[in-house]
């Protein structure tokens, strides 16, 4: 199967975004796969599907396997998104992970939650799995009771070993020493020099894609917006494009855009409070209660125009829950223009302070040529010269409409992360201006219907973190089968490893901070 | 030096007035000392643990930290290990995974101690409910204090129930 044919071949699918869906053999995936890897197109996300208790008649052949490998391919025309029938009596998928390696956490995740392994090649050990539930119990087969609780075994784990003369251990987390998510560091050092660090997660698993199923489409909503809490608007707008997605519906124009000034204004949040750390990861403290006082000036405003801090629940299916008027066009103006100023100041400030220079700089650094390699994604990638952002590459309404600049860099270092940071703030604000200024009269949420296809829905959003993917295949009853939650960290965190390789550990909290990867999004 | 100086002068002071504890936020009679309660008041010593949250409450316990709820200008700060806590200020349902982990956190916590659960995570296990992955609320896990409700609760909220596990009962 030649790449060049699938929009010929797949069906695409309802939505702004330019997403294609199709079933192949193991042998076409593979095919695809080399074909997007060679035209420098990139995985996004790797998830799978008990589809046993779904009549095979309901969605055609796939179903009748009973198990279904689902690949989301990034390429030059949009997302591709593939469908891999899995045999029951033989729940294995060819191994993607020596074409991506970002696969091979997603494909450990699969065995651990689904029972599906790779045919040959890959990592064998868990990763999801601790010892709540034993090695041959899959919480997303659909026999697996949410509600069930198992006896707990011991929670072996096998680090790779690093052997050699003076080099020792530093065992850190899962409860860290900040305030933080949860999560083990696993460092062999010779000295003060890191020669491996080892990631250990899933200390945060909650059961959040198996609470998903048999859930009624408006009531996913509220739970996609706390897969994780820092990104709670590009995760409600994913799930609302993707239920929009299979129920053929649009939200209106006025809804599109409001959604948009709600991605930056997270973005904006999240930068203010990244910035401020950097600067106190740095011993500049100073920076902190600068940043911090422009965070909680915009978390205030947006308390008091859309009702909650973080903006959850504000984008709902069909739209967004709460409207603006005129005179709210000037509060968000004033606070922007506050931000804008002293944001320019801060910067000059940091820019020419010696000592937290000293610390960013040539720190944690990434290389395009690695970068592109492992799959580095969203802000961090885009420091390393991998220029991706979908508000750019796939601009949806209102991005088609306001030509984001894409901030771009290619030193990798914790500079060039503080700098993508800092032009994403500028970039984010005029975007909220523009979008003030051009918002469109009418509707602000629609209603939406009955399920209309038999194909996945997608909802892909460049969130602040990098793209976030909403995968939601629907029953026959018009409920939730299989949702996937795709965070950008899968992609961010193994490279996390490499950036510190070399670097000295008191640096890992600053590089660690330069990239503010999800626990939550990735443990789920 | 000088533009730091220029923009924190600029800046002046932004800390507001703390509020006042809540009894209604109170889940179990305490049993500490009363005297040690009006010392630990004024020098508290907080772990945060987070069990299994989505992030959000974190989000709000460091805005603690910022001009505004200036909780260090309080005797209030957060240290790095459970050993030189008072109180351990733990979020989310607290996951299976978790379980362990945050008894040894509270076992290696030294008494007299505290635990404020924060968030409706916290309180009940909120949204995540209790599963095969979740054990629901931290009482299910640890003793609690207080709880503080919220999705997530607001930084002031959280405050008052910080300040209302360390306050007398009357």
């Amino acid at each position: 199967m030649r790449l060049d044919d699938f929009p010929k071949l797949f069906t695409k699918l309802h939505g702004a975004m330019p997403v294609w869906h199709g079933s192949v053999d193991a042998k076409d995936l593979r095919a695809l796969c080399e074909q997007v890897l060679h035209g420098g197109g990139k995985l996004l996300a790797l998830w799978g599907e008990d589809c046993s208790d779904i009549s095979p008649d309901v969605q055609g052949t796939t179903r009748e396997a009973g198990y279904a490998l689902h690949v989301a391919l990034v390429t030059a025309p949009g997302l591709l998104v593939l469908t891999l029938p899995v045999d029951q009596n033989k729940p294995a998928f060819p191994d993607l992970s020596d074409l991506f390696p970002a696969a091979d956490r997603m494909q450990r995740n699969i065995a651990d939650m689904l029972g599906l392994h790779p045919a040959e090649g890959g990592d064998h050990r868990k990763w999801t799995r601790h010892a709540s539930w034993p090695g041959n119990a899959h919480p997303l087969r659909k026999s697996f009771d949410i509600n069930a609780t198992h006896a707990t075994e011991m929670d072996a784990y096998q680090f790779v070993p690093v052997t050699g003369n003076g080099v020792h251990e530093i065992a850190v987390g899962p409860v860290h020493a900040g305030i933080i998510e949860v999560g083990h560091f696993h460092f062999s050092v010779i000295g003060e020099k890191v020669l491996r660090l080892e990631e250990r997660f899933g200390y945060k698993h909650k059961g959040i894609e198996k609470r998903f199923e048999g859930m009624s489409l408006e009531q996913g909503a509220k739970l996609a917006g706390r897969i994780s809490g820092d990104t709670t608007v590009a995760y409600a707008w994913a799930y609302a494009l993707a239920v929009e997605s299979v129920t053929h519906t649009t939200a209106p124009l006025r809804a599109q855009w409001l959604r948009a000034m709600f991605l930056e204004l997270e973005r904006l949040l999240n930068h203010l409070g990244d910035l401020g750390y950097l600067g106190n990861d740095a011993a500049l403290g100073f920076g902190f209660a600068q940043f911090w006082i422009l965070k909680e000036d915009l978390l205030r405003m947006n308390s008091e125009l859309f009702g909650h801090r973080y903006l959850m629940d504000r984008i709902v299916p069909g739209g967004v829950s709460v409207d603006i008027d005129s005179a709210t066009h000037t509060r968000i103006f004033e606070t922007l223009q506050h931000i804008a100023s002293t944001v320019s100041t801060l910067k000059n400030i940091y820019d020419e302070h010696a000592g937290v220079q000293d610390r960013f700089i040539t720190t944690g650094r990434v290389t395009p040529d690695l970068a592109a390699q492992l799959g580095l994604t969203g802000l961090a990638g885009r420091a390393s010269g991998q220029a991706w952002d979908l508000r750019a590459q796939f601009p949806c309404a209102p991005y088609d409409q306001l030509e984001v600049l894409m901030a771009t860099h290619r030193n990798g270092d914790v500079a060039a992360r503080v700098t993508v940071r800092f032009e994403e703030i500028t970039e984010s604000i005029r975007l909220i201006r523009a979008i003030l200024e051009k918002l469109p009269q009418g509707e602000s949420r629609c209603a939406i219907g009955e399920v209309q296809s038999v194909h996945p829905g997608i909802g892909w959003v460049e969130g602040w973190r990098g793209e976030v993917l909403i995968a939601l295949h629907t029953g026959s009853d018009n409920l939730i089968h299989r949702l996937h939650a795709h965070d950008p960290s899968w992609q961010n965190w193994p490279v996390l490893e490499h950036a510190v390789i070399g670097n000295i550990v008191p640096d890992f909290p600053l590089i660690n901070k330069s990239f503010n990867l999800s626990y939550s999004g990735v443990d789920l | 030096m000088y533009q730091i100086i220029k923009q924190i002068l600029h800046t002046g002071i932004k800390s507001e007035k703390p509020p006042q504890p809540d009894d209604a936020l109170r889940s179990q009679v305490q049993e500490i000392n009363a005297q040690i309660l009006k010392y630990v008041g004024r020098a508290l010593a907080i772990r945060h643990v987070d069990a299994g949250s989505c992030n959000g409450c974190e989000l709000e316990i460091h805005c603690l930290n910022n001009p505004y709820y200036n909780i260090e200008g309080m005797g209030i700060h957060f240290v790095a290990s459970p050993r030189h806590a008072d109180m351990l200020l733990v979020t989310g349902p607290v996951s299976r995974h978790m379980e362990v982990a945050l008894k040894r956190t509270f076992d290696a916590t030294p008494d007299p101690k505290l635990v404020v659960a924060v968030g409706d995570c916290g309180r009940d296990g909120g949204i995540f409910g209790t599963s095969y992955a979740s054990c629901g609320g931290v009482t299910s896990v640890i003793p609690v204090d207080a709880v503080v409700p919220g999705c997530p609760p607001t930084p002031v909220a959280i405050l008052q129930g910080i300040l209302t596990a360390v306050s007398r009962r009357v």
